[in-house]
């Protein structure tokens, strides 16, 4: 599949913004993070400023972005029209929870709620995404059970980290829960990877171009003439194939920058004095969301979709 | 409305679709010709190209004939493969569809697309197994097959005309329209006698088109077509010319 880079850039930063959210939803209700005016308004500028970079971006992937309004009516039936409501609907309680973070200082009574809100939404937006991929048989990669834990994830990892930076910014103490859930959650984010890695590399093909034919038996049919001899639209947008020899490459690099650095580097923070902890803090944000950029890249890049076997593939 | 109409909904309605006979399809390219011809003039048109004259044309098509060879030696053959929207009775291209412009009709069971709605996201696209829409390089709005609906039912049209645009041109006859849900149809007797079948339905898609495979021959059948010698006894004047010739 093409890996259309305003798509990258909204899924990666609007997953970073929802897991920020989502965490500061969860520790302003459990009373974990610091109610600062100076923290509470960075926090919340960098989370809705992903989001909103996210949603952005993900408009220049469309013909029409002037008719993007429609998609708020088909949640009935499409992934896609639920993230958009989840997305714009997140934007009420969030903005609420920033209001009462920085002018009112106080998250009790009340203000709980609507952290938990803020908390719920983010979770059910990235949910919304993922089964967005999650729900195209015709892309066997995305169609797997790793796909949605693999999102939820990445977006609770990279909120994580920067929120990590930002206490250590504004010179608090993170919560002990934050401190050591963080390294737990990298190595279940890196296990779901992998998962899904091992996964997509062994599963038995779900298509052959025979059953996309049924013109015989396995093995038998190959493609003589193509259609047409210049690219089309399907060919660009669904049978990409540029750098997927650098796979390998590309997901060692990808397990380094997600995982591996700042998996240490959580491990050390809570052993290191604050002048270490908020350069190796930014570090681990800046590694893990490039890191995840490039795991985005790849899970385009590396999924197959089935009309490839009407122009050569044998399988997918 | 992006959610497939209810089986109560369909119940007594159509399923229009193509059928296409594998065996008689010679790979002419004339029912994509005349596919793209009709789209562009017709209700849905243009149905536009980018860089149509130069040296890298590249447009929107609903239709496509791919070849494929099968079998080895003396039973490999060519097959052509004509490929468009096969009307999906579970298409996933529908539900999808985040604004309301993808739907199927519960009356005959024609998957459309009302571009006023479509923003081009694309989804639709992704969401189809078989490569059926396509997006218009210059309209940026999802295209397909819309089984001629401009055509199928235009009273401004003599009756015989009111077919698919691409079954009408077919020199081979190898494209026939109807409805599959009938059974008294002539696709559904086609589909019965001849062993009619759909593609990739391991997608779920439960699709509505049928194609019609290749004709089997027989090994015996293909030697028994013993291949004519070349004849050297002339008529009577070629015999004249020779004789005089050869004195």
């Amino acid at each position: 599949m093409h890996p259309a880079l305003s798509i990258i850039l909204f899924t990666t930063s609007s997953g970073a913004g929802y897991g920020l959210l989502f965490l500061l939803g969860l520790g302003g209700a459990a009373g974990l993070l610091p109610t600062s005016r100076g923290f509470g308004l960075a926090a919340f500028a960098l989370a809705l400023g992903f989001v909103t970079f996210g949603l952005v971006s993900s408009a220049f992937h469309l013909g029409h972005p002037e008719r993007a309004w429609r998609a708020f009516s088909q949640w009935r039936s499409s992934w896609l029209s639920r993230e958009a409501v989840a997305a714009v609907a997140t934007y009420l309680p969030a903005l609420l929870l920033a209001l009462g973070w920085t002018v009112a200082g106080d998250l009790s009574g009340p203000w709980r709620l609507v952290a938990l809100l803020t908390a719920l939404g983010a979770a059910t937006t990235v949910f919304c995404t993922a089964m967005i991929y999650r729900s195209l048989r015709a892309v066997p990669r995305w169609h797997s059970p790793w796909t949605v834990p693999g999102y939820l994830l990445l977006a609770l990892i990279t909120g994580g980290a920067w929120l990590l930076f930002l206490l250590y910014l504004f010179g608090e103490t993170p919560p002990t829960p934050l401190l050591h859930g963080m390294p737990s959650a990298v190595i279940a984010a890196w296990f779901v990877q992998t998962a899904a890695w091992r996964r997509a590399d062994r599963a038995a093909p779900v298509a052959t171009v025979e059953s996309a034919t049924g013109l015989g038996p396995p093995g038998s049919v190959r493609l003589l003439d193509p259609p047409h001899s210049e690219a089309n639209y399907l060919l660009r947008e669904m049978a990409f194939r540029i750098g997927r020899r650098h796979a390998a490459k590309l997901r060692r690099v990808t397990v380094v920058s997600t995982f591996a650095l700042p998996l240490a580097i959580g491990l050390i923070l809570p052993f290191v004095n604050r002048l270490t902890a908020l350069p190796a803090s930014l570090l681990a944000a800046l590694s893990m969301s490039l890191g995840v950029v490039v795991e985005r890249w790849l899970f385009f890049a590396e999924a197959r979709h089935t009309v490839t076997l009407y122009y050569g593939a044998r399988s997918v | 409305m992006t959610s497939l109409p209810t089986p109560a909904e369909r119940a007594g309605g159509k399923s229009l679709a193509l059928l296409i006979d594998l065996d008689t399809c010679v790979g002419c390219h004339a029912c994509a010709v005349n596919c793209k011809e009709w789209n562009t003039g017709g209700r849905f048109g243009p149905l536009s190209d980018r860089d149509a004259y130069g040296a890298r044309p590249e447009g929107a098509w609903l239709n496509r004939v791919h070849a494929f060879e099968t079998g080895e030696e003396e039973a490999g053959r060519t097959v052509y493969f004509p490929k468009n929207c096969y009307h999906c009775e579970q298409a996933p291209c529908v539900t999808v569809c985040p604004t309301g412009a993808s739907y199927k009709r519960a009356e005959d069971g024609i998957v459309l697309v009302e571009e006023e709605l479509c923003m081009g996201c694309g989804l639709c696209a992704w969401a189809c197994p078989y490569g059926a829409r396509e997006m218009d390089p210059l309209a940026q709005v999802m295209r397909k097959c819309t089984l001629c609906i401009d055509r199928i039912y235009n009273e401004e049209l003599e009756e015989v005309d009111r077919v698919p645009a691409c079954v009408l041109t077919c020199p081979a006859g190898a494209r026939h329209f109807g409805d599959f849900a009938d059974p008294a149809s002539e696709v559904s007797r086609l589909v019965r006698e001849r062993g009619g079948y759909a593609v990739m339905e391991e997608m779920g898609t439960a699709p509505t088109a049928r194609y019609l495979p290749p004709r089997v021959r027989p090994r015996e059948t293909l030697a028994a077509v013993e291949a004519p010698e070349p004849t050297d006894t002339p008529g009577r004047f070629l015999a004249w010319v020779d004789r005089l010739l050869s004195g």
